[in-house]
Parts: C-alpha cells; structure tokens; sequence
C-alpha cells in the first residue's frame, strides 16, 4: 500500500533462520489469487511454519508467540530468496510489517518489498546478532527506523548504523510515490530511444 | 566497460536515473497466469493499455494440468487464472498460447524454442526463471508483479545495474555429468546467495562444449545461486538452434542478424568485478539432501556433519535435515524413493527425455515408484513422439504427460504427497515446494532415472 514513510519505532518479530525463501512466506498453493488482496496474504504468511495440516496452530513459531509482535521482522541472512512472486512482499505488507531487517537480502524480494512500500533494512551481521540477543532479552525491545536520516538504532543498546537506501527510492517512500507514476512521464524519451 | 554484458544493458538504458537507477528498455516480456493478473488490473485502474504490445507474449503454464487438457481445469481457482491471462490478453491485444494450443508449454521452454528470445535482446517475466533464456546470449532476468506492470505500461523499469561475475569451467567433464550437475556443482560451492548481486557469464570449455539445451539448463538454475541471471556469449551452437525457427529472422534479415551477433562477446580485456573458475573434471552427478538447492552434494557423497557448518547456520541446517528426515554425516545412495519428476523449465526438454530414456531403455520402473515425465512444451512432446522415445519409454513401464510446470511447483493436481521423497529434475527443494509436507532431492535426468528404474537412489555412473 501506498503510503509515506518517515520514523518508525517498533517493536519486532525475530527469524533468526537464514535463507528463508518466499516460498516459506507464501506457498505457492496461495498464489492463485487474480487480486491483490493485502489481507489475505498476509493472513497466509508462513501459512505452513503457523499452522500445522490440519489447520491447528504451531505454538512455539515466533508469529503464533504473543510476547512479540510490532511492524517490523528481523530475520536471517540471505531473506526472500527463490520464487519471484511479489505474493510475498503483499503478504509481508498484509500482516503488517512496513520494515524487514537482515543482513541481506535476495535481489528479487528486496525489489518487491520496495515497490510495495515495505523498507529492506540492511545491517551488518554484528547489528543483525546483537538484536537477536536483545530480543531474546527482552521482547519487548524496540527498533528506531529513520528513513530522512537513513539510520536505524537498537533501542535497547543503543547500536545505531545508517543503511543504505537509493536516492530515487527514498523519494519514492517519503512522498508516497511508485516507479510507474515516474516512468508514465518519459514517454517521449523512450519514443526517442526507440528511434535510435 | 567492455563485458558482453556491459554491452547489451548499455544498450538498453533510455537514460540514467537520479540516485543511481538506470531506465532499462526490454525488447521482450513474457506474462503467465499467476504473476501477471495483478499487473493487468494496475492498467485498468490506471485507464492505460499496453504501449508496445507487439513485445509481449503469454501463456498459461504454472496451473495447467498434465493430462485431460482438452477438458476445462477442475480446480475453480487454477482454471479462473488462466481465463483470466486470456481475458487480459484479448482485452490488451496480446498474442496468447493458451492451455492445450499447439504451441503452449512452460513459458521458459517455449521462448527460446520459438526464437521469441534472441541474443542481444533484454527480456523479462514474473517469474525467477526467466535467467533461462540468457542460454541465447541475452539479458533476461525475473521480476516482480509490479515491475510487469511498469513494463506493460511503457516497455521499461528501473532497475541499479547488478555487478558482473564470470564463471569459467574448464575441460572436459565426466560419465554422466551434466549441465544439471554443473549447476548444483556451481550451487553447492557458491551456496544460494553466492551471486547475489550479480550478473553471470558462463564461459570455458566445459561451456562451450554444451548443447543449447544444456546451456537452457544451466542458465535456469542462475537465479538459485542468487544471480539475477546468468547468460552465455552466443556462437554457432547458440545460431544452429535458432536458424529457421518461428520467430527468428530469416533470409539477407538473418545473416544480417547473425554478423551483429557476432559481436555479441565479452573483450578480451573485459573485466569482471568477480571472477571463478573451476575445472569440469570435479563435478560429479549430483543430488540434493537438503531445503534450499545449494545443499547439494555428488551423489555418491556424504551429508556434513555439523562441525563442517558455520555456527549461525546450524539452527537453518539442523531444521532442514530434520524435514527431509535425514542425519548429518550419512550417505544417500541405496536410500528407497517414492516418486520421480522429470521436467519443468530446467529440464523438460528433448535432451533430457534422451537421457531418461537412455538408461530407461531395456529396464523397467521399479514396483512402487510413481513417475511422472512431463514434456517442457507440446513441440517437445511432438519430438518425443517422432524419436520413438515414447515407445521406449512406455516399454520401461513410463507414461508421457501434457506439458505445463506440474510438480515443480504443485499448483496443477501434481502434488507429491507429505513424508515422500521425490528424486526431481526441477529447481527448487525447499520445504513444501512440491506438496505440503513433500521431500524433494534435485538431481539430473539421468539420477532420476536412475532411482526411477532401482527405485533408489542410484548413481547412474554404475548401471551397466
């Protein structure tokens, strides 16, 4: 959804998994949807590490623990790679999440979160195991995201570091705008490039 | 700036973006059922049409059931997504392959075998594995639903261009050992995020010596090491496979074409911002034991132990070997399997068929084991058919299947069940990729066939 993004302070749901796939966060089974329903994907997200087959909830997964919660996921290294599907990204976004942290992310997904005003944060591996910890800690550990600023901050620590978000992208995310409101604009200049 | 790809991605930008973006242009876009409906309903919400629809092309394949393709899908939801990419399509003026057409496959199989995908050109779909058609010496990388719709409303996205990465594998490579292999081989070393952030050229010998179907193979799986996409320098391999096909130019159009494509190669003094090489006589027939396609190991090896893995990735490692129902340090072969998979983008070609029924031929299925052989496109079925594959095949106890991406993904009827293994030809083993519940093993043609025929896992080196 489109909407405009400046601080946020939260607190967060911990992953500590690394290479989780978007396979994990939307099984495919939910990819039939011709809409693009926010709710109900994310109402499926990690469908099958939430419930169990018959439909019964799996208590000790970190989205079924109600001592976390908050906008923003932390997870492992490597999040979102695999399938393109920006089912994923939809479902992040559905349930709620506005930030991922990790200390990387896979190409496609980081596009996608981007593109549906969900901001990757990358941090270093250090920041990345010192919040686990804190989290572990203490659930309710908070998170400041500053996006003017480009920083984010371990509440409990105070660790701070600034990450690295695209000049055009951040304009994107402050003033609510998308890619396709900028490329409706250009239409002469790729008349022009097809020409050449 | 002198790489093959520096040259083609130069070529495409409209023109650099403030912040760093360029505004790529893309000669080519695929659309399948499942990606592409959200991007249709942009347009309209929007009140646009498509700018360049003579560039893009679509065709239901994630949904389509392997048989019975000339009754309508049974399954509401799968068969109102593929009305849905041809209602948008008509709406659009789009050219569509619909289920059950002559010309309807995987979208990734039939592109390159239409000529639709040509070297120099910048080509993308929803879907990560359009790196496949880099096998013809072209850009071609997976995006998202949104980055569909940007394409459908102005032929373009903005993208930050990746970083280039050349993988070299030199020399011959041994019995049994395919382009399949060289992927997991290249998976296993670089893990899943190995070439994140890049764009690979695949060169060496061992490169060369490839097949087009092959090079289609290997490219497929670049998006597994986490590369955007993975492409190979075109040369006569790559015009053989393309001269008289549907799409490709023809007459003084084509030699014309043909000297262009020439061109199309990294310098000699290119330079790559990371570069590796291995030596083909390394790689042996592969199999994956665990979640995710870079745990893969040769097939007649060893599953680490924990002291072999970085302490950060023991939680990932101890949950995924508890999935499969594995234990560190123990050997595959001789384990029993359930099912075998041949097929998907990454192996549902005419070679891999000839390599199933090379070792199939004069054995048979062994009792238990479900396979399923699913052609990557109805041409591939048409070829089976006119090799006498089929007979070969049908002798060993085998059935031929309609074409579509089946149990890859398992959002047709081909779900392998919880608990069950599945030696696949596919591209993804993570958890409930094939099924809810389902263990899958990534390995060659020729593995599968292999535990197909044993009804074990088998290393095809040592069928007589």
């Amino acid at each position: 959804m489109k909407q405009k993004f400046d601080i946020i302070e939260s607190t967060c749901v911990p992953l500590p998994l690394e290479n989780v796939d978007t396979d994990q966060i939307i099984p495919a089974r939910f990819l039939k949807a011709t809409t693009r329903d926010e709710r109900f994907f994310g109402e499926n997200l990690f469908r099958d590490w939430r419930y169990r087959p018959d439909g019964t909830l799996v208590r000790d997964f970190v989205l079924n623990d109600p001592r976390y919660g908050g906008e923003i996921l932390v997870a492992g290294r490597n999040f979102g790679s695999g399938s393109s599907r920006e089912h994923a990204a939809w479902a992040i976004a559905g349930y709620g999440f506005k930030v991922v942290i990790s200390s990387f992310f896979a190409d496609i997904h980081k596009n996608n979160e981007l593109n549906n005003f969900v901001l990757p944060v990358v941090v270093t591996p250090e920041f990345l195991e010192e919040l686990f910890s804190s989290i572990a800690a203490d659930p309710a550990t908070k998170v400041r995201v500053d996006v003017p600023a480009q920083t984010v901050t371990n509440l409990a620590t105070g660790r701070s570091e600034s990450f690295e978000l695209n000049a055009y992208k951040k304009y994107c995310l402050v003033n609510a705008l998308d890619d396709i409101d900028y490329l409706l604009l250009q239409k002469e200049k790729i008349e022009a490039y097809e020409k050449k | 700036m002198n790489t093959l790809f520096d040259k083609i991605w130069d070529a495409h930008v409209v023109q650099h973006v403030e912040g760093g973006l360029d505004q790529l242009y893309i000669d080519r876009l695929y659309c399948h059922e499942v990606t592409s409906p959200q991007a249709f309903d942009g347009l309209r919400a929007r009140g646009i049409g498509c700018f360049r629809p003579d560039r893009i092309f679509c065709m239901p394949d994630h949904n389509t059931p392997t048989e019975g393709q000339d009754k309508p899908i049974e399954d509401p939801v799968s068969k109102k997504q593929v009305d849905a990419l041809a209602a948008n399509a008509a709406e659009f003026g789009l050219t569509h392959f619909g289920m059950n057409d002559p010309d309807n496959g995987i979208i990734h199989v039939v592109g390159p075998e239409k000529a639709l995908s040509l070297p120099g050109m910048t080509i993308v779909c929803g879907d990560s594995h359009t790196s496949t058609h880099g096998a013809v010496g072209a850009v071609a990388f997976g995006i998202g639903t949104s980055e569909v719709e940007m394409v459908l409303a102005s032929q373009c996205i903005l993208q930050q261009k990746p970083k280039s990465m050349r993988i070299r594998i030199e020399g011959e490579l041994g019995k049994c050992v395919t382009a399949k292999d060289m992927a997991l081989f290249l998976m296993s070393k670089l893990t899943t995020s190995g070439a994140t952030g890049y764009f690979v050229e695949y060169a060496g010998s061992a490169v060369r010596s490839l097949s087009m179907e092959g090079r289609l193979t290997l490219c497929n799986l670049s998006i597994e090491m986490g590369a955007r996409g993975g492409f190979i320098a075109p040369d006569e391999t790559t015009f053989a496979y393309l001269k008289g096909r549907e799409y490709a130019p023809k007459g003084a159009e084509w030699d014309k074409a043909v000297e262009a494509w020439k061109q199309l190669k990294s310098e000699d003094d290119a330079v790559f911002d990371r570069e590796i090489v291995f030596d083909a006589a390394e790689i042996a027939p592969m199999i994956t034991y665990g979640t995710n396609p870079g745990m893969g190991m040769a097939v007649n090896g060893y599953i680490p132990t924990l002291d072999d893995i970085p302490s950060e990735g023991c939680q990932s490692f101890c949950k995924s070997l508890k999935y499969m129902g594995f234990r560190p340090g123990e050997m595959l072969l001789g384990k029993p399997v359930d099912y075998v998979f041949l097929g998907a983008c990454t192996n549902g070609r005419i070679e891999d068929f000839r390599a199933f029924a090379s070792i199939a031929a004069g054995r048979h299925k062994a009792p238990g084991i479900v396979a399923w052989l699913v052609p990557g496109s109805w041409k591939v079925r048409r070829q089976i058919e006119e090799e006498g594959l089929d007979k070969i095949l049908e002798a060993a106890g085998f059935e031929i299947r309609q074409p579509g991406c089946s149990a890859c993904l398992a959002m047709n009827p081909d779900k392998i069940p919880a608990g069950k293994y599945c030696v696949s030809t596919s591209n993804r083993n993570f958890e409930g990729r094939q099924g809810p519940g389902s263990r899958t093993l990534l390995a060659s043609p020729l593995t599968a066939a292999a535990a197909a025929v044993t009804g074990f896992i088998t290393d095809p080196r040592l069928l007589p």
